[in-house]
């Protein structure tokens, strides 16, 4: 069934089974490996993209309910006024360390701060929790969103 | 304690790169052990200095998120003296006959490292000086390095190394024990915070990871285990499998047995792994675990408590007299402990891509341990070593789960039943849970004696674990150097082993994640009973004069008491230390100290207990990991997982259980890791001390859950002694 919707900002349409997970359409159908696969429950956050702006767990969206809608993923995180000063306090800060939950960190921060953006310390660790970071980076994911919502008034 | 260092035999190969450049391979032969008494092995770094006089230099270990991939080129580009933003690192392949150890494992990779990447590094600048003083024909000794340019001070002339590319590649390699390495006082990169090499792809969304791997014409594949670990295969609905939309091939792996390679599955085969993954929901297996299912999480508590009842099996240490020093003690504390079987969770789940072409094999895999893979795979299809090619990729946390091979095996496995077809297999998260190599379980009766003026006498464990044959499982082993048992007259630590069909392995800071909790804890009741607080009861433990304690095996590091008071005596004073009282009602704080993998950790958590819940509002955590802090950035980020990680073992509800041989949790809801609202502040300090720099990314962990409980005890007077911490142990 062909499906269609906006990718990054370019119209894409796909045959694809509607029932198939916007995650695996994006690693599998589209070549767009950023979006990661954790657990398959939207319990883990690292599957996070954003379907008109909401941050989404791509790991149980099914791509056919994402038809006429426009989807932001990792790849095109810096395109966006805010993504571009989250992406670059991630650098600053050096968040990553094994590095695989930080795509889904990163559209999560970058939808929260669209909504909030000049979010409190309780904001951030509210908006944050659903995302998990194995390896505990979450005192420069704290300091990063902060310096990301600075910026970004600034500019 | 002894350094790593190059052997005179060590030789360094240059040859010209096709674009012009210089390419240095290093193959440097090592005469002994590293610090941790392992992997004497050749190390071969590789470096290339481009004509545009960038350096590409390989990070040749595996990267975990523990930072080596940055810090082993730092360590490289430091001696051969260029700048850091010229520097490019690529990610070798796992080779060991090239490389030497690759493995991420044991913190051992800075202890190991540190001294031979250097060499690498001197040894090519070395080259590049000798092609230039021949060019300009001038002494050697005449001409000084900076920035990646060679200089001649007496005539002011000066070059970049690619000028020397050619001169370079002909020269002899230097005797590595002729190189004059940096002091540290002359360090532009080491010691300076220095961003992941990775940082910028990973914020793109770069395939950097295993499960990003792509070959032309791969197929996904999954693979269906037994719930029971080690159920046989019987049947299963293959035919009605096969002729699902989508479904290329459906087969049965016939394992061997060993969880360690190959246990008997199903492997469903397809274009999309979705695909494959959706397919196992009609899959009807039928297992035989008659061997297996009688395992459960209250058969393993009913065999431990019988166990302890009963009295050790074996004594593993026995020092002075503990009986009668127990008996003369003019106070006894006992207590019974048990702390849970964990997971891993690595948030990248297993995977590995593997190419068989009928006699060879070509494999993509997130491992920490590539050289133990390539060897299960070697002898699961017949092949030679040589066979098999084996290349890195970054790997989506590790916490020891990814230094077994059982993925790769089962990767290489399904592959050969597709000669030519690339084969990925991907885990699912409930196949993360059924396959784990677990942190084992273990139950301890603590014994100690204090004299009239509460100073601890006498010390004995009898700890259970699982295990058969006499022999604990793997990472349930206990050291017989622990403290308190290395700085008494009179210790005995006794073991007792229970069966279980789970295989174990090795959790980040394996062991200590485990004591550190019952000998904290423990040591905390003593102290109180006693009239002291713990940091007091190990400070008279440790004595006021520096001693060394000799590890108890080869793979112990030595025990400097110095070292441990240094690092208890500033966690102190960054954390106001006034005792464990002095806070409000339901707030309390807690101390632990604990050495393992070479390094010394004291930590302060400050507890609030409310209705039942607890929540950490600070820590402080001071380390002495020796004389060098490769990159700071890095390293404050090694020790807040660490404290985080134990917090979220105390206070997230870990704990994998057992019905019938399956495990019951199957994703992050039932096994939780902690997330961004519970975690504290946290304070890190680094005490540096004359000792060679070794490994950070375990130490920092085994002291926090101790210190946790402790402070919980502080806040509420109630001790806890079982993991993890339940709401109904507090109201």
């Amino acid at each position: 069934m062909a499906i269609r919707f906006t990718l990054n900002g370019d119209e894409t349409t796909l045959d694809v089974d509607p029932a198939k997970p916007l995650l695996w359409t994006l690693r599998e159908d589209i070549g767009l490996p950023g979006t990661k696969f954790g657990c398959g429950a939207g319990l883990c956050g690292a599957c996070t993209v954003h379907v008109d702006g909401v941050a989404t767990r791509a790991c149980i969206t099914p791509v056919g309910l994402i038809e006429g809608q426009s989807v932001t993923t990792i790849e095109a995180a810096g395109a966006d006024p805010v993504g571009r000063h989250v992406v670059a306090a991630w650098c600053a800060l050096d968040v990553p360390q094994c590095g695989y939950c930080q795509a889904g960190q990163i559209m999560n921060a970058t939808a929260f701060l669209h909504e909030v953006p000049e979010p409190a310390d309780a904001d951030i660790d509210a908006a944050m929790a659903g995302n998990l970071c194995r390896c505990a980076s979450y005192t420069r994911i704290r300091a990063a969103i902060k310096d990301a919502a600075h910026k970004a008034k600034e500019a | 304690m002894a350094r790593t260092s190059l052997s005179r035999r060590s030789f360094i190969a240059a040859s010209l790169l096709a674009g012009g450049g210089v390419a240095f391979e290093f193959a440097l032969p090592l005469g002994r052990a590293s610090a941790q008494g392992l992997d004497a092995a050749p190390i071969t770094a590789f470096v290339r200095i481009l004509p545009d006089n960038r350096v590409v230099i390989g990070g040749k270990n595996a990267e975990i998120g523990q930072g080596a991939k940055t810090m082993l080129p730092m360590l490289i580009a430091e001696e051969l003296d260029v700048a850091w933003d010229s520097v490019t690192v690529e990610q070798t392949d796992a080779d060991a006959t090239i490389y030497g150890a690759q493995s991420a494992g044991g913190s051992r990779t800075t202890g190991r490292e540190w001294l031979p990447m250097r060499q690498a590094g001197a040894a090519a600048r070395a080259m590049v000086l000798a092609a230039a003083a021949q060019e300009w024909g001038v002494p050697v000794s005449a001409l000084s390095s900076g920035q990646g340019r060679v200089l001649h001070e007496a005539s002011g002339r000066a070059a970049p190394y690619a000028t020397f590319a050619a001169g370079a590649a002909r020269q002899t390699a230097p005797d590595p024990a002729s190189l004059t390495l940096k002091d540290p006082s002359a360090f532009r990169i080491v010691g300076t915070r220095v961003m992941g090499v990775d940082t910028p792809a990973i914020t793109q969304g770069k395939p950097l990871f295993g499960i990003d791997v792509d070959r032309p014409g791969m197929l996904h594949a999954v693979l269906e285990t037994c719930p029971a670990v080690g159920g046989r295969f019987v049947s299963a609905n293959l035919d009605e499998i096969r002729a699902m939309p989508g479904i290329e091939h459906v087969f049965v792996i016939e394992g061997d047995g060993q969880a360690e390679s190959l246990l008997d599955g199903v492997a469903i085969l397809s274009k999309s792994w979705w695909s494959a993954d959706q397919a196992r929901l009609a899959l009807q297996v039928e297992w035989d675990t008659r061997a297996v299912e009688g395992y459960s999480t209250q058969g393993y508590a009913k065999c431990a408590a019988e166990a302890l009842d009963r009295g050790p099996e074996k004594t593993v240490l026995d020092k002075g007299d503990v009986a009668s020093a127990l008996d003369g003690a003019s106070q006894r504390i006992t207590a019974r402990y048990a702390v849970p079987i964990l997971a891993h969770g690595t948030l990248e789940p297993q995977n590995t891509t593997a190419l068989f072409t009928g006699d060879a094999i070509e494999i993509w895999s997130p491992t920490q341990n590539p050289e133990s893979g390539r060897a299960l795979v070697a002898a699961a299809l017949g092949l030679e070593k040589e066979a098999i090619r084996i290349h890195f990729t970054r790997i989506g946390g590790g916490f020891g789960r990814r230094l077994m091979g059982d993925y790769m095996v089962q990767a290489a496995a399904i592959a050969a039943k597709v000669p030519g077809v690339p084969v990925k297999l991907l885990y699912s998260r409930q196949d993360e849970f059924r396959r784990d190599f677990f942190r084992a379980g273990a139950w301890h009766e603590l014994d100690a004696g204090i004299d009239a003026a509460g100073r601890l006498t006498a010390f004995r464990d009898h700890y259970v674990t699982f295990g058969a044959d006499g022999a604990p499982s793997r990472g349930a082993e206990v050291a017989a150097g622990i403290v308190p048992a290395n700085l008494l007259a009179n210790a005995r630590i006794e073991q007792s082993l229970i069966a279980t069909n789970l295989p174990t392995g090795w959790l980040r800071a394996p062991r200590s994640n485990s004591l550190g909790f019952v000998l904290l804890s423990f040591l905390d009741e003593v102290a109180q009973a006693g009239g002291r607080d713990l940091p007091a009861l190990l400070l008279e433990l440790l004595g006021e004069d520096a001693r060394t304690i000799p590890g108890s095996g080869p793979r112990e590091a030595d025990f400097q008491t110095g070292r441990a008071r240094s690092v208890i005596e500033k966690v102190l004073v960054l954390a106001d230390w006034a005792g464990r009282g002095g806070l409000a009602s339901g707030r309390g704080k807690g101390f632990g100290f604990y050495f393992s993998h070479a390094g010394y950790f004291a930590v302060v958590v400050e507890a609030q207990v409310r209705d039942g819940q607890v929540r950490v509002p600070r820590v402080w955590a001071a380390g002495d990991v020796g004389s060098q802090i490769v990159n700071p950035l890095n390293a404050e980020q090694q020790v807040r997982g660490a404290v985080i990680e134990g917090l979220g073992q105390a206070l997230a509800g870990q704990e994998i259980t057992q019905v019938d041989g399956a495990v019951e949790q199957a994703n992050f809801d039932t096994h939780p890791f902690m997330r961004i609202d519970a975690v504290p502040e946290i304070e890190v300090a680094f005490v540096p001390s004359d000792n060679g720099p070794t490994g950070l990314g375990e130490p920092a962990l085994p002291p926090v859950v101790g210190a946790l409980v402790n402070a919980v005890h502080a806040a509420t007077g109630t001790r806890i002694r079982k993991l993890p911490l339940r709401e109904e142990d507090l109201v």
